[in-house]
């Protein structure tokens, strides 16, 4: 039944996700009348908890929280509408010779373990994780702000570089260089700078290739490895923890709030077209026919989504809708979830030890790793997958039913294209499925049987039914030519867009994806600055 | 999680208090008894067994073995005879305290170097081009301190020939009944006192029969907090309590130099290049800002304090490590005690502390900062000489 919604808001968010959502609250805060309009039945986007099979309650995409800004927590208020986050304590290294490596929080620990693969390495951690957090120290300040740009000549960007400047001229000169090394060096190259031992590196490295169409040895991978580390909790970098009751969980407060400040969220409201006139956004149409207007409309969907499907290149000019066609997304990865009637059991370290309550990685070499990668270079998913397991219900007993367990498997390489095109996807996907499973099985036997159900997401799933343009998990890929003032687009980083009063808050904006909340605070404070609203 | 020492088995047995503490990722006791009063006593007026197997070793063989340890450390030990131990310490490339501990040559190309963190990652680093052969040896090697004036007694009772002429520093092979052992007349109480190293799989034999050889001379188990105590005495500087390991600061602030930390007796500057040793020599030319000092503090201040509370005076039970402000006469900071205890041998209240070099002469005045009934407040406190126990049969033979 469609009735035109009369009401007029202040905005308009397109898409409930955290940062859809975030940026909602943020505005709501602020005393603006805002509506969030979700596509789907569930608000969340891919921070999303659903009960896919009775009982098992699964975060689809999305499975691990870290990288969710503190003083996002603090200032929306979210622990007291309902945020939970249980701590992840180890990463455990299944290998193929039956042996494996745990790393714990702690130190000590961690120590004994990486010294039966390489003394010297397993006495380089602290100096590593040193250098880590002083790097984090310094990125912290790149992700809490707008993304200054030194091409422009605006007197506050150049304040806003200096004081940049100011704390890295603070840095000592090796850390300095270092944060230049990040920058331009592969994950593999960055870590050799502190160790040798394969064993160790390869589950590191992977970090750097999390979403990205990229192999461990490709440049500019480092910098998205201390994009990973610098997840916090209470103030810790490296912090990882699963959110009670799923991913979903952290949107569901974050929704919470926002509703408490006065938000509107509704959801099975898909939007089909922004409303512009004369270069001037007013408001969206929905594809059920309805129209709402609002002062401005925000939108938290992909760069490609929002400019090429719901604006229209009619609205935009020739030289914008280039830069946001080559905008690279090409997703890489893919989500094996299933449900389990018993705890998987891993050959090299059998029992429901304290292994198994972190993440797993099948990672066993950096070689595998690029093997892995050469195959998707060619257009086809990996055989034998990079694997990133976590097995949540045995932290959050919430999520399955007593003594059944919840395995999510993150896959890389899973590239949108393959050669037979994106639209094969579906006739690959159990196959691929089946590759997922094979590979966790080599290490797990047993687990082929204990399977109740699985669901499999491929990045053609991940598009269709999350709205991820070609299945990129960070609605962008975290490269450096599409990162800082150039994400998405040179020009346009500052949550602008070349349409008046249509905004951009999604994570194809600065600082990028992972489950922060930055781009939709960020977006929402620009906005409130900006005197437009 | 912390893994059990060779020891384990004897020590958990007689840990009545249950209470241990993590060292270097090995379960330590802490006191046998609730409180570590009886087996302070022993190490100073008989002996005391102490399981410091925790501590880190490596060792070093080959031709170049001596010129790779005088290059990594701030000492010249290449004319280090057969049979020495030398105490020192090593430093980044800016001169800043890595870590610190012994060197003991224990045959012509044979050394183990003992710290306080691992540090056969450090030696790598520079290891490049030297022949030398680095092994790990913190797991395979058990060492008991045995401390004490008695120690001596003890050991020869056990049968360890030529103990009375093993002299402060040295070290010598032994057998101690059938076990093969190495033994240094070395420690970290500031007493008459020996280490005995051994392999893994001797440890239980070795607690045993010292134990048994001891009896009589009223040997007492003892560990980390009598331990602590009688170091305090002793003055020495402890990594990670009173500095910290340079590679692990996060700010330079936090970094101290040999000078600084009470270890510029170590350091032998005029010699071949080592690490470190430009940036010290630079040091040296403007005077280190910082000194390592030990202080008292007033007993009649102190009494006072906490009389105006109508409360006696409270001192901890054992040493403390929370590091409290020192302030000069008008109130400004001038650097800060890292730990201390009340010494039951000497009668008074004691404090390792890290003040301004121009603060640090004897006899120097300041206040310290004492908490009593929930308020911060200060009293007085002196340099002092350290060691601030010294007795004469510390160097003893």
């Amino acid at each position: 039944m469609s009735h035109p919604n009369k009401k007029r808001y202040d905005a308009i968010i397109i898409g409930g996700g955290h940062n859809g959502l975030t940026c909602a609250a943020y505005l709501a805060r602020a005393g603006r009348s805002v509506l969030v309009l979700e596509r789907r039945h569930v608000l969340g986007g891919a921070a999303v908890s659903e009960e896919l099979h009775p009982g098992f309650t699964f975060s689809v995409c999305s499975y691990v929280v870290s990288l969710l800004r503190p003083h996002i927590i603090r200032d929306l208020n979210l622990a007291a509408h309902g945020l939970s986050i249980l701590p992840l304590d180890c990463s455990f290294l299944p290998l193929p010779n039956g042996d494996s490596l745990a790393r714990w929080g702690d130190a000590e620990r961690t120590r004994r373990e990486v010294a039966r693969f390489s003394q010297r390495d397993s006495e380089c951690l602290g100096e590593f994780g040193l250098a880590m957090t002083q790097l984090c120290r310094f990125a912290k300040r790149i992700i809490d702000e707008p993304a200054p740009d030194p091409t422009s000549l605006d007197p506050r960007q150049w304040k806003q570089l200096y004081r940049l400047a100011r704390q890295l001229g603070g840095d000592p000169t090796d850390l300095r260089w270092l944060h230049y090394k990040l920058l331009t060096m592969s994950a593999v190259d960055f870590l050799d700078l502190w160790f040798e031992s394969d064993t160790l590196k390869a589950p590191m490295s992977v970090s750097g290739i999390i979403g990205t169409f990229l192999g461990v040895r490709s440049p500019g991978t480092a910098y998205v490895l201390l994009h990973h580390y610098m997840g916090e909790i209470d103030g810790a970098f490296r912090a990882w923890g699963f959110s009670k009751g799923g991913t979903g969980g952290v949107s569901m407060a974050i929704a919470r709030s926002a509703e408490a400040f006065g938000a509107e969220i509704m959801s099975s409201a898909a939007v089909d077209r922004v409303l512009v006139h004369d270069g001037r956004a007013s408001g969206v149409v929905l594809q059920n026919g309805d129209e709402i207007a609002a002062e401005a409309v925000i939108s938290s969907v992909d760069p490609n989504r929002t400019f090429l499907k719901m604006v229209g290149e009619e609205h935009l000019d020739a030289d914008f809708t280039r830069s946001i066609q080559r905008y690279k997304l090409r997703g890489s990865s893919g989500k094996v979830n299933l449900a389990v009637d018993r705890l998987p059991e891993f050959s090299c370290r059998p029992g429901a030890g304290p292994h198994l309550q972190g993440d797993i990685a099948i990672a066993p070499s950096i070689d595998y790793l690029e093997r892995a990668y050469d195959e998707a270079k060619y257009g086809a998913y990996s055989k034998r997958p990079y694997l990133n397991v976590v097995i949540p219900s045995l932290v959050d007993p919430s999520v399955a039913p007593p003594g059944k367990h919840i395995i999510s498997c993150f896959v890389q390489y899973a590239p949108y294209d393959l050669k037979e095109g994106a639209a094969d996807w579906p006739n690959q996907r159990e196959a691929f499925g089946d590759a997922v499973v094979d590979t966790l099985a080599e290490y797990c036997p047993g687990l082929k049987e204990s399977i109740l159900y699985r669901q499999v997401l491929t990045p053609w799933d991940l598009e269709k039914e999350f709205g991820l343009t070609e299945g990129n998990i960070f609605q962008g890929e975290l490269s450096h030519e599409q990162l800082l003032f150039l994400r998405p687009t040179a020009g346009y980083a500052n949550y602008r867009t070349p349409i008046d009063r249509l905004w951009s808050c999604g994570s194809g904006t600065h600082p990028g994806g992972g489950l922060m909340g930055a781009p939709g605070e960020l977006a929402a404070k620009t906005l409130l600055q900006s005197r437009e609203l | 999680m912390p893994v059990p020492t060779a020891f384990h088995p004897r020590t958990a047995a007689l840990c009545h208090s249950l209470s241990w503490k993590e060292w270097s990722g090995y379960h330590a006791v802490c006191s046998y008894d609730s409180c570590h009063e009886r087996e302070y006593l022993a190490l100073r007026h008989a002996a005391g067994l102490i399981d410091v197997s925790p501590l880190f070793k490596t060792e070093l063989r080959g031709p170049d073995a001596a010129r790779l340890l005088s290059t990594v450390t701030v000492r010249n030990l290449e004319d280090l005879a057969v049979g020495r131990v030398t105490y020192l310490c090593w430093c980044d490339d800016d001169g800043k305290v890595v870590d610190d501990g012994t060197v003991a040559r224990l045959d012509e190309q044979r050394y183990r170097l003992t710290g306080n963190g691992p540090h056969y990652a450090w030696l790598h680093r520079y290891s490049a081009g030297y022949d030398v052969q680095i092994e790990e040896c913190t797991d395979s090697t058990a060492v008991l301190a045995l401390q004490g004036p008695l120690s001596r007694d003890i050991l020869a009772a056990a049968g360890v020939a030529a103990i009375e002429k093993l002299r402060f520093f040295r070290c010598m092979s032994a057998k101690l009944g059938d076990l093969p052992v190495e033994i240094s007349r070395t420690g970290y109480t500031g007493d008459l006192g020996y280490e005995i190293w051994t392999a893994r799989e001797h440890a239980l034999p070795l607690w045993d029969r010292l134990i048994e050889a001891g009896a009589p001379y009223r040997i007492e188990p003892a560990g980390l907090h009598a331990m602590d105590v009688t170091r305090i005495e002793a003055g020495f500087v402890l990594c990670g309590v009173d500095y910290f390991p340079a590679h692990h600061c996060l700010i330079d602030a936090r970094k101290s130099s040999p000078d600084e930390i009470g270890l510029g007796r170590c350091v032998e500057l005029d010699r071949e290049p080592f690490v470190g040793q430009r940036a010290i020599r630079k040091e040296r030319e403007r005077a280190p800002q910082w000194r390592f000092v030990g202080l008292e503090i007033d007993w009649d201040d102190y009494e006072r304090l906490f009389a105006n509370y109508g409360l006696p005076p409270q001192v901890r039970s054992g040493g403390w490590r929370d590091a409290v402000p020192l302030y000069d006469r008008r109130g400004r900071q001038i650097g800060q005690a890292t730990s201390g205890a009340w010494s039951p041998l000497l009668k008074k209240n004691l404090a390792l502390a890290t003040v301004a070099a121009v603060h640090a002469s004897v006899g120097e005045r300041m206040q310290i900062e004492v908490t009593a009934e929930y308020e911060r407040k200060t009293v007085g406190a002196t340099v002092v000489k350290l060691p601030f126990f010294n007795p004469a049969r510390k160097r003893s033979t």
